[in-house]
């Protein structure tokens, strides 16, 4: 077991939407902070989404969506993370997303959701708080 | 104790300016007069003392019919001309049955997937009165010929349509993500476009060169233009390559661009961006037509800097920038609308965004008089900063191998995404305010609830596509599209053998994929 372990996140644009600024922005502010950071880049399926956070043994997914398919995304997102057995990899999100869609998204099971105006620390910290990684914490399920 | 600022590009703003920052500034040189090379003072003689700038309200969304009704109450509420908003399937060359449509169907934009969708769109606004904008860049050319289409159905002539298509793929790379095909494809589809339209469309802007995006991604001032106007020159340059004389195609070039709550920089920044164009196309290329120097653009204000908290605070932010514009010489204007940080305008937000540009037309003294900045120190004298900054990015851009090598080393890409950390490391450690974001707050904010899209408008469109696929004579719609993929196999136009595809009923997402058959698809090396 190793305390040491960084966290790894995947930073990751689903869907059409092209605007990546908020993504970028995030991943640097988050790498910065010494998190391990993967960007898929845009135009990603949730399926690919969810393959590249296995493949990189990821303990968080970071989705941002500006074009207001937010509720389709987030559900596609965890419904693949639920087929794959990794419920346990933290998903949150931001983006141009109503504050009134906010539960719907948390009864999903999105941890958390950033809308526009959020500081980049809060983020970071918010991060490091609820996405732990697992392996450090010997007895919870992975 | 005086402190000094820096704007926006980075460049330092004087507490006071006086003579001296234009020493050895020579009028006749830097400015000329209005309406002539190089054109600073603006592309016109008269400006708004004319007539004012074409108020162009961006609106789209749902199907057809809810975006149809939307510009027929903009035109009813005195807007001058239409812009229209595609869903990012339809920019993305997706008919809306697709797998990775879902869920983003009529959102950003109205939904288009033949030309049924498109004779709904335009149905009852006659395209010989009206001057339409498209927010389409890859799939430029089918939205062109699907309003083509319609103009004839009409019995309107293709000599008589009036309007812009954006077709800018080279900004989808560095900043707006909307690109299908690589950048050789690319640039030879809006060859392609510029020689049908020069001998089918003669009146139709067929590009808006545009930095909006590039602003809206985190680009500086001088980044926008400096970006933007080498794209410009690498389009320039295609065009000659595919052996059409300058004069030929470049009356029809137009630009967008940004306005920020900065708005001194901004005027400064419109000012220089004209210079440069007019002596790029004078001495590069050789341009003897006095409007293939003009530099005529269409002004967004800047949504980036609209705020999700007090939402109605951006109208004050949006009057603001829109004044930016006009003192800049923009030649058509969009405002948004005050909710667009959270959601799609409301019918009265989109009224509002359109009764600012009105009280900046009608009540202000600022369209009396042409260029009122003209010989202010300060201006002046951020013209010629700005104009400098973007001068030498522009020699980098060229260093590299122009826009398109520039583009495939990500150089203005990560060049804007620097900018754009560097804005947010700034806000978040309040050295940049934003009024009700980090000062200013309310302890709670109010409720505001948003338009939102019918989200069974995907499964109307998808039963929609499937009569028109069963009602459609398939033979006819595969020969045209086999036609199509041979014409982007060789040199010929493909304009002409897409028109035959589209009037057969083959959707935006059969053309796109022909021409991905031929051409492939852009994946960019996307590091951060």
């Amino acid at each position: 077991m190793s305390a040491e372990e960084p966290i790894r996140i995947v930073i990751a644009k689903p869907g059409l939407d092209g605007h990546d600024r908020g993504a970028k922005v995030i991943a640097r502010a988050l790498r910065d902070a010494g998190l391990e950071v993967i960007y898929t880049g845009l135009h990603q399926t949730p399926r690919q989404i969810v393959s590249t956070a296995l493949q990189e043994d990821a303990h968080g997914i970071g989705l941002s969506v500006l074009s207001g398919a937010h509720m389709t995304l987030f559900a596609h997102v965890l419904a693949e993370l639920r087929d794959a057995d990794a419920m346990d990899i933290t998903v949150f999100g931001g983006g141009i997303i109503p504050e009134t869609d906010i539960p719907a998204l948390r009864d999903l099971g999105t941890a958390a959701v950033f809308t526009p105006g959020t500081s980049m620390g809060e983020i970071v910290d918010w991060v490091k708080s609820n996405v732990l990684p697992v392996s450090s914490f010997e007895g919870t399920s992975r | 104790m005086t402190s000094r600022r820096t704007s926006e590009s980075g460049l330092p703003i004087e507490p006071v300016y006086g003579p001296e920052a234009l020493e050895g500034w020579d009028p006749a040189e830097k400015l000329g007069e209005p309406g002539k090379f190089p054109f600073t003072r603006g592309v016109y003689p008269s400006m708004y003392t004319g007539r004012p700038w074409t108020m162009r309200q961006y609106a789209g969304f749902g199907t057809a019919t809810e975006s149809n009704a939307r510009y027929k109450q903009l035109i009813a509420n005195g807007t001058m001309g239409l812009s229209v908003a595609f869903d990012l399937p339809t920019q993305m060359g997706h008919d809306s049955d697709a797998a990775i449509a879902h869920g983003e169907v009529g959102k950003v934009g109205v939904a288009i997937d033949s030309v049924d969708d498109m004779r709904v769109l335009f149905g009852g606004i006659p395209l010989d009165k009206v001057s339409t904008s498209m927010t389409i860049n890859a799939p430029a050319a089918l939205l062109l010929l699907l309003y083509q289409l319609v103009a004839e159905e009409q019995g309107v002539s293709a000599d008589k349509l009036t309007g812009t298509i954006q077709n800018d793929v080279l900004k989808e790379y560095i900043a707006r993500g909307t690109y299908i095909f690589p950048p050789k494809p690319s640039l030879r589809l809006i060859a392609d476009i510029f020689k049908y339209c020069r001998a089918e469309i003669p009146k139709w802007n067929t590009i808006s060169i545009s930095g909006y995006h590039m602003a809206e991604a985190g680009a500086s001032p001088a980044q926008e233009i400096a970006f933007t106007l080498a794209d410009g020159i690498e389009y320039v340059r295609t065009a000659v390559a595919a052996g059409m004389d300058v004069d030929d195609f470049a009356p029809r070039l137009s630009f967008f661009f940004v306005a920020r709550t900065t708005i001194l920089e901004e005027v400064a920044k419109f000012r220089a961006a004209r210079r440069i164009w007019a002596r790029v196309m004078k001495e590069e290329f050789g341009a003897k037509n006095p409007k293939s120097l003009m530099l005529r653009f269409h002004t967004q204000t800047a949504g980036v800097q609209l705020t999700a908290q007090q939402p109605e605070v951006n109208l004050v932010r949006v009057a603001v920038q829109g004044l930016g514009a006009v003192l800049g010489g923009t030649q058509s204007l969009h405002t948004n609308s005050f909710d667009e940080a959270i959601a799609l305008p409301t019918d009265k937000s989109a009224r509002l965004a359109l009764r600012t540009q009105q009280v900046l037309a009608y009540e202000t003294d600022v369209t009396a008089t042409v260029d009122p900045f003209a010989g202010s120190y300060v201006v002046e004298k951020m013209t010629d900063d700005v104009e400098a900054a973007a001068v030498e990015l522009m020699a980098k851009v060229e260093e590299m191998g122009g826009a398109v090598n520039a583009i495939e080393h990500g150089f203005q890409k990560s060049e804007i995404e620097r900018s754009a950390y560097r804005i947010a490391q700034e806000t978040d450690s309040g050295e940049r305010v934003v009024v009700g974001v980090n000062r200013f707050q309310l302890d709670e904010e109010e409720p505001y609830e948003p338009l939102r899209v019918d989200p069974a408008i995907e499964a109307r469109q998808a039963e929609r596509l499937a009569k028109l696929r069963a009602w459609r004579v398939q033979t006819e719609v595969d020969d045209t599209l086999e036609g199509l993929r041979k014409a982007a196999a060789s040199t010929d136009n493909v304009l002409y053998p897409m028109k035959d595809a589209l009037r057969a009923r083959a959707t935006v997402g059969e053309v796109c994929n022909a021409l991905r058959e031929v051409w492939g698809t852009y994946a960019p090396s996307d590091v951060f």
